[in-house]
């Protein structure tokens, strides 16, 4: 089944390119864990849900741009047909010239009405090329005016026109310390009217990518590019093809209702993180192995202590002994707060996979697995500081956890 | 409204670039009055000015703002400079109006200044979105700068050549330099960084609307406090981060701005940062945050940045920061006008002039003392919340 990606203002469009890169470089990467017939499946599963066929064969991205001016639409444009491999359909893109001003009102109430028209046919045309439609995927950002505004209105129309697919919003936090002086009225205006017409909001927070960049990946002089790849590498491990239970040649057909089946099950609970592991620079990759024990391990820290990389967490949180404590008793260390989810969903991608052992962590419920690895993204580091012994065989881990409602804000 | 200026643009290099219909002259000038100027030649030349804004306005597939560039001491500047804000806005009423306006210093070679500029703040205060004031002396200040550091010695070999902000590069006709152009071209960078994320991409783009709705908190406080960096660059073109830095902390120094004033002794309420070139975002918030300690800023808003970065760095140089505050150090530039009007005024001295015309009365000066008056007591009642949390609105309280 397939997804349709609607890519909504600078911050959407941006994000947009650099997923569909990463989707499409993983898909068509040599594949040396797997047999031919293996990655012939794969690929020809994760082309369905995010690429249609062309006639002279080059695969275009099953998405809309949206943005209320011109430049960013015709870089992304451009970058996307550069590359040759793949390509933004001609015609799937809508904009303007006057741009929103940072102003939520004037993409929700001017510009959404005034363009509700050419918007929702570009969708449907997207749409009508799909076999069979799992849903959407709305990328867009909080703090400027067309993502936060134009993306409200938009979901709101798609829950009246398509009211039985699903639509999973993307959505961007943005700096602590401010990007735009206006954030943080435009982003309670978005989260209150998104609240109330979207299925799952999946956040990622520009501080917590901009430490993974700087801590983890190690790059001196961090770009909105490097932390786009960081999103785009995260978001394709939740969203490339996992085994169904018929085999290994079978992949699981509705990755969109899949994420909503395990991880929403009160509509009142919507909001989602991710956490990735292991992440770090290419270079580094070839000098560290891995083992399904130690990477879940961490990964089950990382869940509880409330951490978003694997650098810096705090081992000393641990669950209660008996469940969790009576109302009215404080708890005897103030300090370690220890994070219960709502629910969770581990997705394993590498080698021997249905040898990792899930079982005994409680906090771990839902599994769904896949051999093919999904390669790190190439970005800029220093050299690494130890020799390998052996070999290491790739994996990754990720983790996509309902937050507690509490602690995420 | 004299031809001189005009016609030298006109034979100079750049006459293809103005069209030669869209210009309007009068032969008298207005004398350094701005009630002629205001009063006499608005009404004259209304419908003229009107008909050539609509077929400019027509050209644009989408209209965002007006620029609108003056003297505030002069006459037809500041007086119909004036007239076409409150034109333009009842015309283009949701096209925002830009206004550069260079106000008089302390040597002035205009008597009258004080009441052109006081006259003419009155119509900024109720018709121009944005101001960006700039004084002469800052201006000069900046060149003699430029110019100790080129014929000191010191740096004088070590600087690229034509990358000086007074130097227009990128000309491609030499022309004979005039005194106010050095001066003059700080101004147009100035115009040209603001302009330059609209025009050129870049990771992170910002519009001109963007700069007036994160910048003006309130209707009244739309005057912003601009600064430019660098001045010139090194010949060495390997830019260590340091050298990043120094930009950063340039911008926040006294020397690089373009009207005298102490931002960082008042209170900021809101301040954009908007930089060209290969800059990333990291650059950007390290120097965010090693600056935020040293500027004090509104209770409401402690986090009041807006950035934008372009990609496209200006000509002859590597990279380029504009900073724009909305700063209550505007003050004091307010006060010494109203001074000098007081001083001026209470006399009587000039007033005869202005009274000639018909349509101006004594109440016309009084009024626009008041609003100035007003608009300083805004500004005091922020700088007295400097250190203290401001009280809540009064909300509704729903009984229990």
């Amino acid at each position: 089944m397939s997804i349709v990606t609607v890519q909504l203002g600078q911050c959407g469009n941006q994000i947009g390119f650099e997923v569909f890169d990463a989707l499409f470089n993983d898909s068509h990467c040599p594949g040396g864990l797997c047999s031919k017939r293996e990655n012939e499946a794969y690929q020809a599963s994760c082309k369905e849900r995010f690429f249609s066929e062309e006639e002279n064969g080059v695969p275009v991205a099953r998405a809309v741009l949206v943005d209320m001016e011109r430049k960013v639409i015709s870089q992304t444009l451009s970058k996307a047909a550069r590359s040759g491999r793949w390509k933004y359909g001609q015609h799937s893109c809508f904009c303007q010239k006057q741009g929103s001003g940072n102003n939520w009102a004037y993409g929700y109430s001017v510009h959404g009405p005034r363009h509700k028209e050419s918007i929702m046919n570009l969708i449907q045309k997207e749409v009508e090329k799909c076999d069979s439609l799992s849903g959407f995927f709305i990328i867009m950002s909080m703090a400027g005016g067309t993502g936060s505004g134009l993306g409200a209105f938009v979901t709101q129309n798609l829950q009246d026109q398509y009211s039985s697919a699903l639509k999973m919003n993307h959505i961007i936090w943005p700096y602590g310390t401010g990007e735009v002086i206006v954030q943080n009225y435009n982003s309670i205006l978005t989260l209150s009217h998104l609240y109330r017409s979207s299925d799952a909001l999946l956040v990622h927070e520009n501080d917590a990518v901009h430490k993974i960049c700087a801590k983890l990946m190690n790059i001196k002089q961090i770009s909105f590019c490097d932390i786009n790849q960081v999103l785009a590498h995260q978001l394709g491990s939740v969203f490339q093809p996992t085994y169904s239970r018929e085999g290994s040649f079978h992949y699981r057909r509705n990755p969109l209702g899949d994420l909503m089946e395990n991880l929403v099950p009160h509509p009142e609970f919507k909001m989602l993180g991710v956490r990735n592991i292991p992440q770090m620079s290419e270079n580094s990759l070839a000098y560290s192995t891995f083992t399904w024990a130690g990477l879940l391990k961490h990964l089950r820290q990382m869940l509880i202590s409330n951490a978003k990389m694997e650098e810096g967490i705090d081992w000393q949180v641990r669950p209660p002994l008996s469940g969790l404590p009576p109302l009215g008793k404080m708890s005897v260390n103030k300090e370690t707060h220890f994070n219960t989810s709502i629910a969770n969903l581990v997705i394993l991608r590498g080698k021997d996979v249905h040898s990792a052992d899930v079982g005994h962590h409680r906090a771990l419920k839902r599994v769904l697995c896949a051999v093919r690895m999904f390669s790190p993204v190439i970005c800029q580091c220093q050299s690494p500081k130890f020799i390998l012994l052996k070999k290491g065989k790739i994996k990754t881990l990720v983790l996509v956890a309902k937050r507690n409602p509490c602690t995420s804000m | 409204m004299e031809e001189g200026v005009v016609n030298e643009i006109l034979q100079g290099p750049l006459r293809d670039v103005f069209d030669s219909k869209q210009l309007i002259t009068d032969i008298s000038g207005s004398g350094n009055n701005w009630a002629v100027g205001h009063k006499v030649f608005g009404s004259l030349y209304q419908e003229k000015i009107l008909e050539k804004l609509r077929k400019s306005a027509e050209h644009c597939d989408c209209l965002q703002c007006f620029f609108i560039i003056h003297s505030m001491g002069g006459g037809t500047g500041s007086g119909l400079g004036t007239f076409l804000l409150k034109v333009l806005k009842d015309e283009f009423p949701e096209v925002y109006r830009f206004v550069t306006s260079i106000y008089p210093s302390g040597e002035d070679d205009v008597i009258t200044s004080p009441y052109n500029s006081i006259l003419a703040m009155k119509e900024l205060n109720e018709h121009a979105d944005c101001v960006l004031p700039i004084d002469n002396q800052s201006l000069f200040d900046i060149i003699s700068k430029i110019d100790l550091m080129m014929n000191s010695g010191k740096l004088g070999a070590a600087i690229k050549p034509k990358s000086l902000v007074t130097s227009s590069t990128g000309v491609f006709k030499k022309r004979q330099e005039k005194p106010f152009d050095a001066m003059n071209n700080i101004v147009a960078n100035l115009l040209l960084n603001l302009t330059s994320s609209a025009r050129f991409e870049g990771s992170l783009n910002m519009d001109l609307n963007e700069i007036i709705m994160n910048l003006v908190p309130f209707p009244q406080l739309h005057y912003l406090v601009s600064s430019l960096t660098p001045l010139y660059t090194l010949a060495d073109v390997n830019i260590p981060p340091r050298r990043l830095d120094q930009m950063f902390s340039d911008a926040f120094s006294k020397d690089h701005q373009l009207i005298r004033a102490d931002p960082k002794h008042s209170l900021y309420l809101a301040c954009a940062l908007m930089v060209r070139g290969n800059v990333q975002i990291s650059d950007l918030r390290r120097n965010i945050e090693r600056l935020k300690p040293s500027l004090q800023f509104v209770s409401w808003n402690q986090e009041g940045w807006k950035t934008s970065l372009c990609s496209v760095p200006p000509v002859g140089h590597s990279h380029s920061l504009l900073a724009l505050a909305n700063n209550t150090c505007v003050k004091p530039t307010f006060i010494d006008l109203r001074e000098r009007f007081i001083r001026l005024y209470k006399k009587k001295a000039h007033l005869h002039h202005y009274l000639q015309i018909e349509g101006m009365e004594e109440s016309c000066f009084t009024e626009a003392v008041s609003s100035l008056s007003a608009l300083i007591q805004e500004y005091n009642q922020l700088d007295a919340t400097k250190s203290m949390p401001v009280e809540d609105l009064p909300r509704l309280n729903i009984a229990m």
